[in-house]
């Protein structure tokens, strides 16, 4: 079977069209698959009461939140899946979790 | 015709895995497979082969140290039986999946419980749907042969799928038998380097064994069921190729006096010659019997067993496991559910028979076409159980 490149398409559609055994030659595509539409509540930063201690961007399973330019963590919403954990690790109480509005 | 000696079908079959230029073996020993795993051993730290053997504490990790090693591009084998293979169970459909071609040995043996080390098929059929292509072996030479036609089935660039060889333990594993070796020049010719589709290397990143949400699985599925399917022409392929080579002719299904016969016995691994005695003696009394024997059972070669049972009226299946509260045996149920629609199908018997290592002899055989003949329904019997 020759090596063939079905990457052009972002994901396989028909059964005939997934690689032998799923094969996922294209690094890092996870980054293509957005995530946070699964998410039931989201993280809402409170600025006033960070430290930018960066633990929630330790702990986020996600790895979805990065440092901004002024040195907030933020986590990106097109990736979140809204577990909370962010909110329940950061310790001075900046992030709280609210209900996603259809 | 290359010199015969006598060997023990176990060592045998670690022998002929040497030939086959491993890179590595991940065994675990349980009997009956224990000889298998000790000599492959062997060969491995006396530096006859150039492989790394694995020493592993359990099968799970067994079969998984050989999906790692075959993702990396190289040439695997394993062996198991019984708890063992019960052990590697979560894993086996993982390897199918990743399409990791590792060549599995199994020394079948019963199930616990209870406790019970001697053959039968009860270890292979609760794996049956893990996706691996299936063989069984009758004697010593089949071992050897298929032992390395596996490998060259397995990396088939058409293929890509796991193979287990079945090898019934004891009956076949501890036998001593007259066996005729090819010599390494030949099984290089027979069986080039393995060339992988892919393999896992930090110079090249890429993923194996991906996660699937529910609006791909399904796909993802149908993909491997027509990859087993289909890989039914290689194994055909490889069968005839060896014949050309080495003299010894493999099919899918095997026939013996089958052609006019009017009851038709059906079998697996080694009891086929035992059934064979028998046919030949009730030939003799002027009976039209013959037999079949499926020497592959996954992906199963129903057009191949359709054509070697035609216009026979009886098939009586011997069935060496149980489907507990279940249609019958494996064998016998998945061969009725393929003719179900055929006109003129024939009535088909199952015996459930052989059971941990309960002897089946020419006379059983015989007594078995005796009593399916009066047999009326087609529910399955546990032969020769005490009443
Ligand atoms: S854990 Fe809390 S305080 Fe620390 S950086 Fe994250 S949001 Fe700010
Ligand atoms: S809710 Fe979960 S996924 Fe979202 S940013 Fe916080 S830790 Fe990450």
């Amino acid at each position: 079977m020759a090596k063939k490149k079905t990457e052009q398409k972002k994901w396989p559609e028909k059964w005939h069209e997934v690689t032998p055994g799923c094969m996922v030659f294209e690094p890092g595509n996870a980054a293509n698959y957005k995530t946070g539409s699964w998410k039931a509540q989201r993280p809402i930063l409170d600025t006033k009461k960070c430290i930018k201690c960066g633990i929630c961007y330790i702990f986020c399973p996600e790895a979805c939140i990065q440092e901004d330019t002024e040195g907030f963590f933020q986590a990106d919403l097109g990736y979140c899946k809204g577990c909370g954990i962010c909110a329940h690790e950061c310790w001075p109480g900046a992030i709280s979790m609210v209900e996603e509005e259809e | 015709m290359g010199k015969r000696i006598g060997m023990e079908v176990g060592i045998a079959a670690a022998e002929a895995v040497a030939l086959c230029n491993i890179d590595v073996a991940a065994v675990y020993p349980i009997t009956p497979q224990s000889h298998i795993a000790e000599h492959m051993a062997d060969i491995i730290h006396d530096g006859r082969i150039d492989a790394e053997f694995i020493t592993v504490e359990s099968e799970h990790s067994s079969i998984s140290a050989c999906a790692g090693a075959s993702a990396t591009g190289a040439r695997v084998y394993t062996a198991t039986s019984s708890q063992g293979l019960m052990l590697m169970h979560e894993i086996l459909p993982i390897v199918s999946a990743m399409r990791l071609p590792v060549v599995m040995g199994n020394a079948n043996r019963a199930v616990s419980g209870p406790l019970n080390i001697w053959n039968d098929h009860g270890d292979i059929m609760p794996q049956r749907d893990s996706g691996w292509i299936c063989l069984f072996t009758e004697n010593g030479q089949e071992v050897i042969d298929l032992s390395i036609m596996a490998f060259k089935i397995a990396e088939d660039p058409e293929v890509m799928l796991p193979t287990v060889v079945n090898i019934d333990g004891f009956q076949l594993t501890h036998m001593i038998e007259p066996l005729e070796f090819p010599t390494q020049a030949q099984v290089n010719k027979f069986l080039p380097d393995r060339k992988p589709y892919a393999t896992l290397h930090p110079d090249n990143p890429m993923t194996m064994g991906c996660f699937n949400m529910p609006d791909i699985f399904t796909e993802t599925m149908k993909a491997k069921d027509t990859a087993l399917w289909n890989s039914k022409k290689t194994i055909v392929k490889v069968f005839n190729e060896w014949g050309r080579q080495f003299g010894r002719k493999y099919n899918v299904v095997e026939t013996y006096k089958a052609k006019d016969a009017e009851t038709l016995i059906l079998t697996m691994g080694s009891m086929g010659e035992t059934a064979s005695i028998a046919v030949d003696e009730m030939r003799k009394a002027g009976r039209k019997v013959g037999l079949v024997k499926l020497r592959l059972w996954r992906p199963f070669p129903v057009e191949e067993l359709r054509a070697a049972i035609k216009g026979c009226k009886t098939l009586i299946v011997m069935d060496r496991a149980i489907s507990f509260g279940g249609a019958g045996g494996p064998v016998a149920t998945e061969i009725k559910s393929f003719l179900f629609h055929d006109k003129g199908r024939p009535r088909i018997v199952d015996f459930l028979m052989g059971l941990g290592g309960r002897d089946v002899t020419v006379g059983d055989f015989i007594a078995m076409v005796e009593r399916a003949k009066n047999k009326k329904d087609e529910t399955y019997e546990y032969y020769g159980v005490r009443e």
